[in-house]
């Protein structure tokens, strides 16, 4: 090893490396978005308080039982094999032919989505009972107690489970090279197929590896310190007489 | 007499516990009544009970004459004509102080934007937080918050104010901050029902005491009656108990 030849595999082949950290990022990227809608969504189903009686409560409890099935299995089983099942068997069975990409985004979205929808039922349960009776006391129904008042909150509280949701993901791709998606590692080992340079070129994934969920963490640091807000607040109508609430009210109407 | 909410035989239990016992109880129209009773008497759970917080075992409630317990009465319209003040305060943590009044208005009253703040603006100047629009609730005190939690429930303009133990959760301090305001708004006419342990508003401000012990309304009257001769021996007992301290 010597950090020339390093360096010559990067000049060589960085278009194959970027290619590959492109479709590493973008793969994870939109499986966790997929994935913490389809978790927040499962979230807000399976705390639907169960009608006492009815067609209703059938439908209720039968929904809840196909989502706890589906969070069981994708939790359950490795993403590598769900990979193989998916993409091959779709193949096999159903004569679909998958496109590779399509097929790496949708694996890591139910996969992510299974794991998400634990983190935000925590998330909900952690959130004060006194909030959602608040909320129900000015006439809120579900649905609009859980858009307006419990998800933003839970969206705050489960930020640093998600980021952690995303670097696992970002590592994780690298699995789905076992159906040729043409991600980061994927890339790599067609790298080594050319020079025979293995730690030369694992090095360079590596780094390339850390540098993504390096950054990837600080980003989402940055986004929960914005969402909390300034610690300070300014009084309106103070002795100095600055502005008044209503001119404050006003000038904030006027920017809208 | 028009009365606004009337209650029928309501019981309620959790389980094999009996928390209230086939209660009658009616609220009219721009009266302020105080409900006192010793802890686990059932007085939150009465109030909880009126705006369907929880929901009665037996019995009926009426509002307005409308029976709101029967299957198609539309509980979230009910809930908007009563304004609901938690001892834990409750306010919304993902808002600050003029969303808080401003989002019930917005979402479930479908007013406009620049209606709501200038009603929610309204309110905040009546129990004094209006410099304290842009705080959120982590910011401020236990008696600020409470204030605003006032004010984000006469936002939403109801016709009936529900108190359940305002004061029991803050500092002492900063209780009579609190009993100021609700003692003003009951000036300006306004129906209240209120649950507390502040005896000596509830001799003041009350038009009506009741005094609830075991799940049943042991008593009720004119603050004078109850406060200064009492007709039965568990009022007795308890108000010597509580104005001792």
């Amino acid at each position: 090893m010597s950090f020339t030849r390093i360096a010559q595999t990067f000049a060589d082949y960085w278009p194959m490396f970027l290619r590959g950290s492109w479709s590493t990022l973008y793969i994870s990227i939109i499986g966790t978005i997929m994935g913490s809608i389809i978790g927040l969504l499962i979230g807000v189903i399976r705390t639907i308080p169960v009608p006492e009686r009815g067609i209703k409560k059938i439908i209720v409890i039968i929904v809840n039982a196909i989502l706890s099935a589906y969070i069981a299995l994708f939790r359950g089983t490795p993403m590598i094999v769900q990979a193989m099942i998916i993409f091959y068997g779709s193949a096999e069975a159903l004569h679909i032919d998958m496109n590779r990409t399509f097929a790496a985004v949708f694996i890591v979205s139910i996969n992510t989505g299974a794991y998400m929808s634990e983190i935000v039922r925590g998330g909900i349960i952690s959130v004060d009972k006194g909030q959602f009776e608040a909320a129900q006391a000015i006439g809120m129904n579900h649905i609009k107690t859980m858009r307006y008042i419990v998800m933003p909150q839970v969206i705050r509280n489960i930020l640093p489970a998600t980021g952690n949701e995303f670097v696992i993901n970002i590592k994780d791709t690298s699995v789905l090279s076992v159906i040729s998606v043409s991600e980061l590692f994927y890339q790599s080992k067609s790298i080594v197929g050319n020079t025979y340079h293995y730690y030369d070129t694992f090095f360079i994934t590596c780094i390339i590896y850390f540098i993504m969920t390096f950054t990837v963490t600080k980003v989402l640091r940055y986004a929960e310190k914005k969402l909390d807000g300034p610690d300070n607040y300014i009084l309106l109508g103070n002795q100095m007489q600055v502005e008044k609430p209503e001119d404050h009210v006003k000038k904030a109407k006027a920017a809208r | 007499m028009d009365s606004l909410i009337e209650v029928k035989h309501l019981s309620k239990s959790f389980g094999e516990h009996t928390v209230l016992k086939d209660i009658d109880f009616s609220v009219n129209k721009g009266e302020v009544i105080c409900i006192i009773g010793s802890s686990g008497s059932g007085k939150s759970t009465l109030l909880r009970c009126v705006n369907l917080l929880e929901k009665p075992s037996g019995g009926e409630i009426f509002y307005n004459g409308e029976n709101i317990l029967d299957d198609r009465h539309d509980i979230y319209k009910y809930r908007t004509k009563l304004g609901m003040v938690f001892q834990q305060f409750n306010l919304f943590n993902n808002y600050n102080v003029l969303d808080n009044c401003v989002i019930g208005q917005l979402k479930v009253l479908k007013r406009t934007k620049e209606e709501a703040k200038e009603v929610a603006l309204k309110y905040l100047k009546t129990v004094g937080m209006d410099q304290y629009i842009n705080a959120k609730p982590r910011q401020l005190s236990g008696g600020q918050k409470q204030r605003v939690a006032i004010a984000r429930a006469l936002s939403m303009e109801p016709d009936v104010m529900l108190f359940d133990e305002p004061t029991s959760a803050l500092d002492p301090e900063m209780v009579g901050e609190v009993l100021k305001v609700m003692k003003d708004l009951a000036g300006m006419g306004l129906t209240m029902l209120i649950v507390t342990h502040e005896m000596g508003f509830a001799k003041d401000v009350a038009d009506r005491v009741v005094f609830m012990d075991q799940g049943v309304i042991a008593e009720e009257g004119k603050p004078e009656d109850i406060f200064n001769n009492p007709a039965q021996e568990r009022t007795r007992e308890f108000l010597s108990r509580v104005l001792e301290e």
